[in-house]
């Protein structure tokens, strides 16, 4: 069962007293960033300070990720060994075009893992999509990497490369979100939507984040914690969901007790599909180990 | 180790530690300390600054540290970033 | 009076008497209104040794006990009890009083700023006596504070001594520290900005308690006094704990329709009101009052018509002003009336929750509210430990870690409140029930609440922080604080 990544809370690296309070909101990940919300003249220190976080805090299940430079920078570089190093859980790329990006990513992050004596693999990735390019390349993208646990949409950069603005209900990034979902699903990995900036627009927020769960989003991030409680409700099953789950995982139950192969409910034969999506539902509900409700 | 100029790092928000390092004329470290929790962590906040630059094996050196209530990590991502900028070496992992 | 250590919450049964004023008559053709302070203070009869008092209704805007100890340390007087019912940063001067022989006890609900700085460090011979609200109340009706003199500021008087603070060109709203005073004191002294004509109604202060009445330009600083409305914070931390404490609330048995409560007015505290407003819209529970301090949160709770009255010793801000004078259920109470445990029932005793902030608590639940992270006086008793001692749940809402400095220890630097009074710890990395009430402990277990031991979180707060060193104290005590049925519950000791 993937883990829950409803949100993903932004968190600037060089910001001391953010950091430390970034596991108290209850988001299921955390990113702390060492790109765009840090200047350039703070690269180094804000690497240092994500490095001791990361490497002496305690997480507890939330999931720790941190945003790289990309390798066109001279900071992608220094952040991918040190994060590997301070033993993160996932390293996030940005402005991922093509498959080729990842491999050269997870080239630098094997390299780390070797000379540490980290475990091969056990630095996952994301990639951040947040150009046209990285759309149309999506799958490929999606698919680069046995580490990429998720691909998510950038979508201020993506709204400027393609000429044109956000707007209430999104019409400028329909084709691009859908794009991203299908990639991810194809590919098996996680799908991430991008940041509301309007933290005071409490009804916008709630909008969008009804449309990217529609669309079959696992999350969005957020930059603010007030909008993590709105996301969790938001992806959280109804009542009726959850007694249906339930049904369909007692019927399972059931059936494996007495040994029969196939399982109706109902009259409706349950296959595979059907259980991912009742242990997905109880799962959102909390009833899964160890997530935040 | 001598440092090859002055350097600082940090900065003067809240839980934030500013640290300015320089060279001095004597071998011993000079630490002076402006902190809000010094009659609480006054003595804790210079060991993790000297320990640092022992691990460096850096000596004679000025610091001025400016603290906002930062924790020990923070102290130390900043001792480790002002030392990186005064001495410009590549990081050396060996010593972490 | 009572100087025996505390042992209990409501142990001390009181004897005697409420002590009186002396008698004194004014005649049809007698004039209360005097020219100048110097004048008033000629009059007054005040000689040294004397007590005088004031009230802190003007809080940080406070001109009054400045600009009337410079006369009386000009006219040459010594030996002065000096009993505010509390004392701010504004009050510095005092150092200088003190250093002088001018004033040379106090007693007060707090102290801050320079002031609370140099008295840490020594600076008087005698302790200050800290006192909670209720607790001042009951030693001025008992007498152990015996007031010669009482120097009231006043928004709005007429020149015989009906006095509100309703009116005026700095308004305070609620006179009620005020009015304890005016009621006990032998000479009472009227000072404003505004004489209006006779007869002022409604008159918080009676003419039958006044005997001077002055006129000067201006008794403090209106933006100071009272301003604007007090504003929710928008900060994400104080913001949950909030959210966590109102929880607290609902799920409580307390939380049913006609229940009362009081907020303090910090950061957290006054957020809950917020929360609770939804919850109470929700659940279409109407509260009965709402007690205490006021703030424009309440106000607006009220005119919504979630709260039916409102009970105020002190308006902190400019809509609560205003509305005690609009709205015929805002009442005024008297601090008295409000939380002293020696009457036939103030209150206080009629509350069913109380959200609270501290310094410092420790594991066993007893908070400090008036000494530092450096063992030194920044806060004041106030109402804390009359609510806490009272409520049917008493919530401390605070920050695990503020800075550098945790809020949860081993020991507190202070007990203003015992733990037996306090229920519930609101902290953002978790909440602690108070062992001594088995019936909460096992009904939050059932809820998705983050409950842990308070231990835990005292471990989680110097696991963060980091080896701390101990206040160093020397022997000499600088305060003494007397729990609201004059116990004496712990004393301060000065600061090295």
């Amino acid at each position: 069962m993937e883990r829950l990544r409803r949100t993903m809370m932004y968190v600037p690296g060089n910001n001391p007293a953010m950091l430390a309070d970034a596991t108290i909101y209850g988001a299921d990940s955390i990113m702390f960033d060492l790109e765009d919300s840090v200047a350039l003249s703070e690269k180094d220190a804000a690497r240092w300070l994500v490095y001791e976080m990361v490497k002496n805090g305690d997480f507890d299940n939330t999931e720790v990720v941190v945003r790289i430079n990309g390798l066109d920078t001279p900071s992608g570089h220094k952040d991918i060994e040190a994060m590997v190093r301070a033993g993160v859980d996932v390293i996030r790329l940005p402005k991922t075009d093509s498959a080729e990006d990842i491999h050269a990513v997870e080239r630098l992050i094997e390299a780390a893992e070797t000379s540490i004596g980290r475990e091969i693999g056990s630095t996952k990735m994301m990639a951040a999509i947040e150009g046209p390019m990285g759309i149309i390349n999506a799958f490929a993208i999606a698919s680069a990497s046995q580490r990429l646990i998720g691909i998510a949409i950038g979508a201020e950069d993506y709204v400027t490369s393609m000429k044109t603005k956000r707007s209430p209900g999104g019409v400028e990034l329909m084709t691009a979100r859908s794009q991203l979902v299908i990639a991810a699903r194809a590919a098996g990995i996680a799908a991430l939507d991008t940041v509301y900036s309007d933290v005071e627009n409490d009804e916008g927020f709630l909008e969008e984040v009804q449309l990217i769960k529609q669309l079959g989003f696992d999350g969005k991030s957020v930059i603010n914690p007030r909008q993590i409680g709105v996301v969790h409700e938001a992806f959280h099953p109804s009542d009726v969901e959850i007694s249906e789950a339930k049904q369909i995982m007692l019927a399972i139950e059931e059936a494996n007790e007495k040994g029969s192969g196939v399982i109706s409910l109902n009259g409706k034969m349950i296959d595979k599909p059907i259980v991912e999506r009742a242990e997905r539902v109880l799962e959102l509900a909390g009833f899964g180990g160890g997530q935040h409700v | 180790m001598i440092i090859k100029q002055n350097a600082m790092a940090g900065t003067l928000e809240s839980s934030d530690i500013q640290i300015s390092l320089a060279q001095n004329d004597h071998e011993e470290n000079q630490i002076i300390l402006e902190s809000p929790v010094k009659h609480l962590f006054g003595e804790e906040i210079e060991k993790v600054i000297r320990s640092i630059l022992a691990k460096h094996s850096i000596t004679g050196v000025r610091v001025k540290a400016i603290d906002k209530g930062a924790l020990n990590c923070t102290i130390v991502a900043r001792m480790q970033a002002v030392i990186y900028r005064a001495t410009e070496e590549d990081i050396k992992w060996e010593l972490e | 009076m009572y100087r025996r250590t505390y042992e209990e919450e409501f142990t001390i049964i009181p004897e005697g008497n409420r002590k009186s004023p002396v008698i004194r008559a004014v005649k049809p053709s007698d004039e209360k209104l005097t020219a100048t302070i110097r004048e008033a203070i000629e009059k007054s009869g005040l000689k040294d040794g004397m007590t005088i008092s004031f009230h802190h209704h003007f809080r940080s805007g406070d001109f009054i006990l400045n600009d009337v100890m410079a006369v009386i340390a000009d006219m040459g007087f010594k030996g002065l009890k000096l009993a505010s019912s509390s004392l701010s940063a504004i009050h510095f001067p005092l150092i200088d009083l003190i250093k002088k022989g001018v004033v040379t006890e106090i007693h007060t609900s707090g102290l801050r700023g320079a002031l609370a700085t140099e008295i840490s460090g020594g600076l008087m011979d005698r302790p200050v006596v800290i006192r909670s609200h209720g607790g001042r109340a009951r030693a001025v009706e008992a007498g152990d504070i015996a007031i010669d003199v009482a120097f009231l500021g006043v928004p709005c008087t007429d020149s015989y001594g009906n006095a509100n603070g309703q009116s005026g060109k700095a308004i305070c709203g609620s006179l009620g520290y005020a009015k304890v005073d005016a009621e006990y004191a032998n000479h009472v002294v009227l000072i404003t900005d505004q004489l209006v004509s006779y007869p002022n109604m409604p008159a918080s202060i009676n003419q039958k308690f006044v005997d001077q009445v002055v006129v000067v330009d201006r008794i403090g600083d209106p933006s100071k006094i009272a301003s604007g409305a007090t504003r929710f914070t928008k900060n994400p931390k104080e913001l949950m704990i909030a959210k966590n404490a109102c929880d607290i609330i609902t799920k409580s048995p307390y939380f049913k329709d006609g229940f009362s409560f009081q907020t303090g007015s910090g950061g957290s505290s006054l957020a809950v009101t917020r929360f609770l407003k939804e919850a109470m819209i929700k659940a279409d529970i109407k509260a009965s009052f709402a007690l205490g301090g006021i703030t424009n949160p309440m106000v607006a709770l009220h005119e919504e018509g979630l709260i039916e009255q409102l009970f105020d010793v002190q308006s902190f801000d400019l809509d609560a002003a205003v509305s005690i004078k609009d709205n015929v259920k805002h009442h005024e109470i008297d601090a008295s009336l409000y939380a002293n445990p020696h009457n036939k029932g103030c209150m206080t005793n009629k509350l069913n929750v109380v959200i609270l902030s501290a310094l410092e608590i420790d594991t066993d639940f007893n908070v400090n509210v008036i000494t530092g992270s450096d063992g030194k006086f920044m806060g004041a008793s106030g109402g804390h430990c009359d609510t806490a001692a009272c409520a049917d749940l008493t919530i401390i809402v605070a920050p695990l870690i503020r800075g550098r400095i945790p809020s949860v220890v081993n020991k507190v630097d202070t007990i203003i409140t015992p733990g037996s009074s306090v229920d519930v710890l609101v902290t953002e990395r978790g909440i602690a029930i108070n062992p001594l009430r088995e019936d909460l402990m096992a009904l939050y277990k059932e809820t998705s609440l983050n409950i842990v031991p308070i231990e835990t979180l005292e471990e989680i707060a110097s696991g963060i922080v980091g080896p701390k060193k101990d206040i160093q104290h020397t022997d000499k005590v600088v305060g003494i604080v007397e729990y609201r049925d004059g116990s004496i519950i712990d004393v301060i000791k000065e600061v090295k």
